[in-house]
């Protein structure tokens, strides 16, 4: 439709192009506020203001918050939290994402009595407020012996994304026309060898969809890790409440928010990487529904 | 959501020998394990804390019924009053500016905006971060001595004052900010692709019989847009209900408990404060909500469908 709207004339040109990048300011001066921040002094953010550069840039605030400031009782910055971010993130990524996969391939291509309703009781899952399933999941957990531990919260996050990434999978494979999978089994070709040979080499733009809604959502999760992680095992985004919530000694708002751009870079890297994904997993869900 | 109707491409015709009843077998195994786990961990989970939600566990869970006593009091409560009228104004703040600003970005960068692509990555970066370090952020630009306060002064408004994020009367408002700035984005992408489907021609025409461009937004695309606009709404209420993190990092339901949400009662009385029969019950009333939401949007979405 664009073509139709091209007569617009100057003064009003001049207004949308003023609003839009009105618009750009405010969502990017956070981003600015928290960058200058993290490389001031504290000397400097006493005397100076939210916008004002730093006198000195230091990257005090950075190495402080990696290896050195309080999270809760101990006091050894956010280093460790943020692999156990990565040691939790891969691992349930992968498997959900080849969950979906499969679940995706079965449901769309190998249609049996009851996947409809499976799928149906899926979807339903992606909805549903995790609150309602906290409590029973940390008394499983702690039977499993699996409280507080990577692995525990790996299993958690596969079991509450396999939704997601099912329906993606799901939704893809259903527009890969059923001939191809016919003229294949015809031919002797069995469940997996469809798979493999014929969808996967398909797949690339939804696994993409997938590994990255999935990192994105895992990465960034903070219900999860506070309820089922303690000390050692919890992931970055708790660790990062933990440091701006201690309230022992002066408050080092430049320690916070490099410790906000530490938790935030890997999810702000893969979205100036692959935006494209990202925009799409987030529609998926939505517009096509 | 669509439910396209097709044959089962392979299991038509199903002869005999033993691959192929293993190859009958194979969907069902690989689905299998998802079912359970699903099963259990959604809906067997759901109904455990139904169960709880009618019993008097406290700091473990204990299987003495007590009918809806935990209901009872939950409706009595103070806190649980405040945490909904909260979710009542932050929801409603939420899901309107962010709709508003959305719909707004979309139409007004759907002009032939040179650099679009850029403009767009801007507005949609918040959403690839996590609430916990949205929180962090606006928590300091709101700091009542150094944050804006301070460089409304540094400007030379020295008379400024902004408290919000401490004051109990307005500390929800300041949430409703940092939610706003993290999803308003998300909104304007999906306006922005409803946008790029209408029909070029049906404007084409509208414009040959002398309606101006507002009036042909407001008459004539944006009523067609009705789907993306409720299944924004859909979107943003779920975020909403499930709004835990950003109060969290923010105020952690303070001052006092003035910025309470359901969720983060919840939390607070489910594993801190030793009442887990009446978090159960929270739990379940939000399960509620989201149902009320869910069903009446599903079934429109189907009847569409079958419109269609």
């Amino acid at each position: 439709m664009t073509d139709v709207v091209r007569t617009g004339f100057r003064p009003s040109r001049i207004a949308i192009y003023g609003v839009l990048l009105l618009a750009c300011l405010v969502y990017l001066i956070p981003l600015i506020i928290m960058l200058i921040t993290s490389f001031k002094t504290p000397m400097d953010i006493r005397t100076g203001n939210l916008l004002a550069m730093p006198t000195d840039w230091t990257v005090m605030g950075w190495t402080k918050a990696w290896s050195e400031a309080c999270t809760g009782v101990q006091c050894e910055g956010v280093r460790g939290f943020f692999w156990n971010s990565f040691k939790m993130t891969v691992p349930a990524v992968l498997i959900s994402t080849l969950l979906g996969a499969f679940n995706g391939y079965v449901l769309s291509k190998w249609k049996f009595k009851g996947s409809d309703l499976m799928f149906g009781m899926l979807l339903f899952g992606c909805f549903v407020p995790f609150q309602v399933v906290l409590l029973p999941m940390a008394a499983t957990l702690g039977k499993l012996g699996l409280a507080n531990t990577t692995t525990g919260l790996v299993l958690v996050h596969v079991i509450y994304g396999v939704a997601f990434t099912t329906l993606f999978f799901r939704n893809y494979y259903v527009a890969i026309p059923d001939a191809l999978i016919k003229a294949a089994r015809l031919d002797g070709a069995g469940f997996f060898t469809i798979f493999f040979r014929i969808l996967l080499p398909l797949s690339t733009p939804i696994f993409m969809v997938s590994l990255i809604w999935q990192f994105t959502q895992i990465w960034n999760d903070f219900l999860f890790g506070v309820v089922f992680a303690s000390g050692d095992s919890q992931p970055i985004t708790v660790a990062l409440n933990n440091l701006v919530n201690t309230s022992t000694g002066v408050k080092e708002y430049n320690v916070d928010m490099a410790a906000a751009m530490i938790a935030a870079l890997p999810t702000l890297v893969v979205y100036i990487v692959a935006g494209k994904y990202f925009i799409r997993g987030l529609t998926a869900g939505s517009v096509k529904g | 959501m669509e439910h396209t109707q097709r044959r089962p491409a392979g299991v038509a015709r199903a002869s005999s020998g033993l691959m192929d009843g293993l190859q009958r077998w194979l969907p069902k195994l690989v689905v299998a394990p998802t079912f359970i786990l699903v099963g259990i961990g959604i809906y067997g989970y759901m109904l455990w804390t139904g169960v709880l939600s009618f019993t008097n566990s406290s700091f473990l869970p204990s299987y003495d019924f007590v009918g809806l006593a935990q209901y009872a009091k939950l409706m009595e409560s103070e806190r649980w009053l405040v945490a909904s009228r909260n979710l009542a104004i932050f929801g409603g703040l939420f899901i309107g500016i962010c709709l508003l600003i959305g719909v707004v970005l979309a139409i007004f960068l759907d002009q032939r905006i040179r650099q679009e692509g850029a403009i767009r990555t801007i507005y949609l970066y918040p959403m690839a971060l996590s609430m916990i370090v949205t929180g962090t952020v606006w928590r300091w630009i709101l700091n009542p001595s150094l944050g804006l306060e301070k460089l409304m002064h540094d400007w030379g408004w020295t008379s400024f004052s902004f408290d919000w994020l401490v004051n109990s009367d307005f500390a929800i408002y300041t949430i409703v900010m940092a939610a706003v700035w993290q999803a308003s984005g998300f909104v304007m992408a999906l306006f922005l692709a409803g946008l790029r489907g209408v029909d070029p021609s049906i404007i084409r025409a509208a414009r040959v019989d002398g309606a101006s461009l507002p009036v042909i937004y407001w008459k004539i695309i944006l009523p067609s847009l009705r789907p993306v606009f409720f299944s924004s709404v859909m979107v943003l209420a779920h975020i909403a209900i499930k709004s835990f993190d950003l109060v969290m990092a923010m105020t952690s339901g303070g001052p006092g408990y003035s910025t309470d949400l359901p969720a983060v009662f919840m939390y607070a009385h489910t594993f801190t404060r030793g009442q887990m029969g009446l978090g159960s019950a929270s739990a379940m009333l939000m399960l509620g909500a989201i149902l009320a939401l869910l069903v009446p949007y599903l079934y429109s979405e189907l009847r569409e469908k079958r419109h269609d």
